[in-house]
């Protein structure tokens, strides 16, 4: 994929679209893209892994949930997040599930460059597509 | 905005007034009444279609009473559009937590002092200083107040009254407090362990974002009358605090949002947005929202309330004088995300609705009960904030507002410049240089902040509020000015 991640205009929040070959690529961008909005992932480094499972009777909340998920780790561990990996996206017979990892740092004020908070993930004008190139998602969060 | 759009929105609104634009039942199938939107044509002309659409939506709600309403600083929200209001019936009506956003109570206090613009000018450099260093601003920014699962209880069930049992702030503070500072009903088994734990390190701290401490001067004076019951006259200084509930609030949301789009499926509500999901009110899945919702919401007030505490410290520290003898009194603080079951009259009928104010203000009339003794003859206090480096106004409630608006008005200036293009098109030091031209200074914890919020991204707050001032449903008292603004 030549673009991980695009943000889109949006008058009060950040709208973006993640695209990846893989469904499990585009999770992990909409990830990139929802945490750029808060800080610059370039400036952390990936030292500690933290491992996250989640279920969702459907898609969507699976992503609604990935993406709250995040940013529950990062305000009560004080972790800032370098990468993600999405290890497993699969489907039994009720569930969507995913096993993830958070791979960052320690939150330190004076080398991360931080920008607005995202408060909330959101379902506003969610989309999860299938494209030629692999999958398009689109997500809104709350800044 | 393309000329495209602009023409759009002129063809769906039937005009009512020079204020009160009609979205009518038939724009979108499925409208249980009419969308209202109190702008000016001009304001109008730099609406977003899209937000006529949740408008509309809105509309679509089981029980929904009158009008689905967006106030003059209206834009693109997630469900409600910001600066929507919408009341329910209580038995055959919904609640959701679209209509109150994730930022539960985000709210602004004002405060005011017997100092003089003369007085602040030569120190506002130190005082600003020390604000930002007493007051955890930020992403991420942690309080150096902790409290433990059973004081936090307390605060999701006594909101101020806790804070004030506990030193910070004094009774009088309580009366001046929208609600007194505390809404019975919250139950704090209703909000998740999670919630909890991000809740418990962040009282006292603003959040980022659009939140911002503010010390401004009072510029001008609309009605020396009211103002004067408000403590208020011109060259005075005052003090504003803009934010919300922070991680607790979020969360609670958070939670409460994925219980309720499955209610939604259960009770057969059909959703035009998915971010509108709601319960029956009585249902239990809406009931628990609201008693968890009301948590954060009484958290929100001791947010306020400690920031409050913390800043009179400081003054205390700067002028060397007691807050008392320094005149910090609290004039008001509103709540502008929030859903209250409240007694309103339809057609004719004292009944109980749930309001969602979303981006919107309480402004109840002279004579309402829920106001405290003083502000009764007056009317409540609306207190908008403007943008960085922009007028804030203090309002009061009116009777037109109880007939017109479910008692609201709007709450704030309105985006109209995303933060992509803000900042692609604005640069932060440019910006802090432009304001400090104007007698403005900023401390931010980062450049790019001053540039997503600057002046030029938001709607004049003196159009807006013109609006709602035109209309009646709450009157210009007061005028303040911004000389030194901290951003998260």
């Amino acid at each position: 994929m030549d673009k991980r991640y695009e943000y889109l205009e949006h008058t009060a929040d950040a709208r973006f679209r993640a695209y990846g070959e893989s469904l499990e690529e585009a999770f992990e961008n909409a990830a990139y893209a929802m945490f750029n909005v808060m800080i610059d992932t370039s400036t952390v480094s990936a030292e500690t892994s933290y491992e996250i499972e989640l279920t969702s009777e459907d898609i969507e909340g699976l992503l609604f949930n990935w993406l709250s998920e995040i940013l529950f780790v990062f305000e009560v561990e004080s972790l800032a997040f370098a990468k993600f990996a999405v290890d497993r996206l699969e489907q039994d017979k009720d569930n969507f599930r995913l096993v993830a990892r958070a791979l960052g740092e320690e939150i330190d004020l004076s080398r991360h460059r931080f920008g607005t908070e995202v408060k909330a993930a959101t379902y506003n004008d969610m989309r999860i597509e299938r494209t030629p190139e692999g999958w398009m998602i689109q997500a809104t969060v709350d800044t | 905005m393309s000329e495209e759009t602009e023409i759009s929105v002129f063809d769906i609104l039937i005009k009512i007034d020079d204020n009160t634009w009609e979205v009518p039942i038939g724009y979108k199938a499925g409208m249980h009444v009419p969308g209202r939107i109190f702008v000016s044509g001009h304001l109008l002309g730099i609406l977003e279609k899209e937000t006529i659409d949740q408008v509309a939506n809105v509309a679509m709600l089981p029980g929904i009473q009158k009008y689905s309403m967006a106030m003059p600083d209206a834009h693109l929200g997630y469900g409600f559009s910001i600066g929507g209001v919408a009341a329910f019936d209580k038995e055959n009506g919904i609640i959701s937590p679209g209509g109150v956003g994730f930022d539960i109570n985000c709210g602004v206090r004002l405060i005011r002092t017997n100092l003089l613009e003369n007085d602040v000018r030569p120190k506002l450099s130190q005082l600003l200083d020390d604000l930002f260093e007493a007051i955890p601003t930020g992403v991420g920014s942690k309080s150096r107040l902790r409290v433990s699962d059973a004081e936090l209880d307390d605060i999701f069930i006594n909101g101020v009254q806790w804070a004030v049992d506990k030193g910070y702030g004094v009774k009088e503070d309580l009366d001046h407090c929208e609600s007194g500072g505390k809404i019975p009903g919250a139950d704090p088994s209703k909000v998740s362990a999670k919630a909890r734990k991000r809740g418990r390190p962040q009282l006292g701290t603003l959040g980022s974002g659009n939140h911002f401490l503010e010390v401004q001067y009072v510029d001008e004076i609309y009605d020396e009358e009211l103002a004067s019951v408000f403590g208020l006259h011109k060259g005075q200084v005052t003090f504003m605090i803009h934010c919300g509930s922070r991680g607790a609030g979020h969360q609670i949301c958070t939670d409460h949002l994925q219980v309720l789009t499955q209610a939604s499926r259960k009770y057969n509500i059909a959703l035009p947005d998915k971010q509108l999901a709601c319960a029956p009110a009585q249902s239990p899945e809406a009931q628990d929202y609201f008693k968890a919702m009301l948590c954060a919401a009484n958290y929100a007030w001791v947010n306020r309330h400690v920031i409050m505490h913390w800043t009179r410290e400081v003054f205390e520290k700067t002028f060397a004088e007691e807050f008392g003898d320094l005149g910090m009194h609290l004039v008001y603080d509103v709540a502008h995300n929030i859903a209250k079951l409240e007694e309103h009259t339809v057609d004719g009928k004292k009944t109980e609705v749930y309001v969602h104010r979303k981006g919107a203000t309480r402004a109840f009339s002279p004579g309402h009960p829920d106001l405290p003794d003083d502000y009764r003859v007056t009317g409540q206090p609306v207190i908008i904030p403007g943008s960085m480096g922009t007028a804030s106004y203090v309002l009061c409630g009116t009777k037109e507002s109880m007939e017109i608006s479910f008692g609201s008005a709007c709450h704030g200036a309105g985006r109209v410049m995303s933060r992509k293009s803000a900042k692609s098109e604005l640069h932060g030091e440019q910006v802090r240089e432009e304001l400090s031209l104007k007698g403005i200074q900023v401390r931010a914890s980062q450049p790019s902040l001053i540039a997503e919020e600057a002046p030029e991204v938001y709607k004049s707050s003196s159009e807006v509020v013109d609006v709602v001032h035109d209309l009646g449903i709450a009157k210009k008292v007061a005028k303040l000015l911004p000389m030194g603004v901290i951003k998260g």
